[in-house]
């Protein structure tokens, strides 16, 4: 085990394993989101936004969670430079298109695009929620008073059509992040074959046209309806 | 059918390893379409040899698609704009009339130039050197069916000793990564009862030696596989990642 991550597949099976990790999460996330468009009285989302914020595992999980986010930012950087210096003279001519998918060669792009947009995100939202949860307001559901995070995410959307413009590109710019993670990230565990090869393609890119369906859904939604 | 080309080439120029290069432009005609582009290119050396100029220095052997010798990065691609071939098996037919074609050597710090469009690819026999190989005596040949191999496993360490070690994964892919080669090398060897034994330490060590010399990691973009002139299947990279991770967790 010495010397792990001074090898570059060693270095890949953290981003692999942050990345998979990651994935997880987003599940949760956008199932959570997803009670933002089935419930216009705002009662569904407020009950499991609250059950989130109260829940003991997800407490213990947060900064788990945290800590992933940032080794798998930091390390894209540091994994970019070493591969970036692995050629100093660069051809005149190159065809890249021929042989690799746009995405496969630009997630370190996509990715710090997701990244800004994830500032933002954590902005708008998670500081709010944090940190200043009295500018939310209360609401009683089924007899408990619970913050209404609902007015605060439906209000932004409601209220900004460049909002929701940003977080419907955001949403689709994550989708081709994954159509390549997915499947990368299980090759990269050595978990692949010729046969697994194909079939972890097409669950990469169903699962990437969920992801940014699902996310971009949600503020077309209220773009739409209000 | 026949038909006849006028070109400009526009090739790689580099007296040595430690000078600057730069490009230079020159025009050949009435080239064959039936012609490989080798041959085009000896057209044009012994034309600039009769206008007393250097003519340019590039790696060619067996011109059969066997040894693994030439390279060429010719308009953007190792090995040319045609699938599956190395770069003499290439036919001016895929060029059209007029057209610029630019040659470049392989670009890695792994690969340094020689010469004009001659890199020097010792590091490949470096990466072999580390563990691509059975490090005791294995006999002669058995029996038939003395040693039982299944006829899939077979032909896979079959494919992946397909690999000639022309370098052109390294000169396609965007990290200038040797993955394909070096998870071909050890695929051959994991594959098989004789080099299994030895798997798990050789994955490590041709690793290590793959970033010791300066090549890049894998990102999974699949340009190596896709530009291979013998198909070699990133599978093998994935072969490769498990051997290397279980020779590690092991430890």
């Amino acid at each position: 085990m010495s010397n792990f991550l001074s090898v570059s597949i060693g270095r890949k099976f953290l981003m692999s394993i942050t990345g998979i990790f990651m994935m997880l999460f987003i599940c949760v996330h956008l199932t959570l989101n997803l009670f933002l468009v089935f419930d216009d009285s705002g009662n569904l989302f407020n009950v499991g936004a609250n059950f989130m914020s109260t829940n003991p595992l997800i407490k213990i999980m947060e900064p788990i969670l945290a800590l992933g986010f940032i080794i798998h930012i930091i390390w894209a950087f540091i994994i970019y430079y070493q591969n970036y210096k692995t050629r100093p003279i660069g051809y005149a001519v190159t065809d890249r298109s021929y042989s690799s998918n746009w995405n496969a060669r630009n997630m370190l792009v996509i990715g710090a695009l997701v990244l800004t947009f994830l500032v933002i995100h954590l902005i708008n939202f998670y500081y709010v929620i944090k940190f200043d949860s009295a500018a939310m307001g209360q609401v009683t559901i089924d007899g408990t008073q619970m913050h209404n995070t609902y007015a605060l995410v439906a209000g932004l959307f409601k209220g900004s059509v460049i909002y929701g413009i940003l977080y419907m590109t955001a949403g689709i710019l994550l989708g081709f992040h994954l159509s390549h993670g997915f499947w990368s990230a299980f090759h990269t565990i050595g978990f692949n074959n010729e046969n697994w090869i194909p079939r972890l393609i097409v669950v990469s890119k169903i699962f990437a046209v969920i992801v940014a369906t699902g996310f971009s859904i949600i503020p077309l939604y209220f773009m739409i309806k209000f | 059918m026949e038909s006849f080309l006028n070109l400009t080439i526009k090739v790689w120029h580099q007296k040595g390893p430690t000078e600057k290069g730069r490009f230079e432009s020159y025009k050949v005609e009435h080239i064959s379409t039936d012609s490989s582009f080798l041959e085009m290119m000896d057209i044009l050396n012994e034309k600039l040899i009769k206008e007393n100029k250097e003519p340019i220095a590039f790696d060619h052997d067996c011109r059969e698609g066997i040894c693994g010798m030439c390279s060429l990065y010719i308009n953007g691609r190792p090995h040319g704009p045609d699938d599956d071939i190395t770069t003499c098996q290439l036919y001016m037919r895929k060029f059209k009339d007029g057209e610029t074609i630019t040659v470049e050597p392989w670009r890695a710090a792994a690969f340094p130039v020689i010469k004009d469009l001659i890199v020097d690819r010792t590091a490949f026999d470096k990466i072999i050197a580390a563990g691509g190989y059975i490090s005791v005596g294995t006999g002669g040949v058995p029996d038939g069916n003395n040693i039982a191999i299944p006829k899939d496993i077979a032909e896979q360490a079959m494919d992946s000793a397909a690999c000639i070690g022309c370098g052109a994964c390294v000169a396609a892919c965007k990290n200038s990564s040797a993955m394909l080669f070096v998870s071909a090398k050890v695929s051959q060897l994991a594959l098989l009862p004789q080099g299994k034994a030895e798997s798990k330490r050789r994955a490590k060590n041709m690793v290590k030696k793959m970033e010791e010399l300066g090549f890049g990691g894998c990102t999974n973009t699949r340009a190596c596989e896709v530009e291979c002139p013998k198909n070699i299947s990133v599978s093998n990279i994935a072969r490769l990642n498990r051997e290397f991770l279980k020779s590690e967790f092991s430890e």
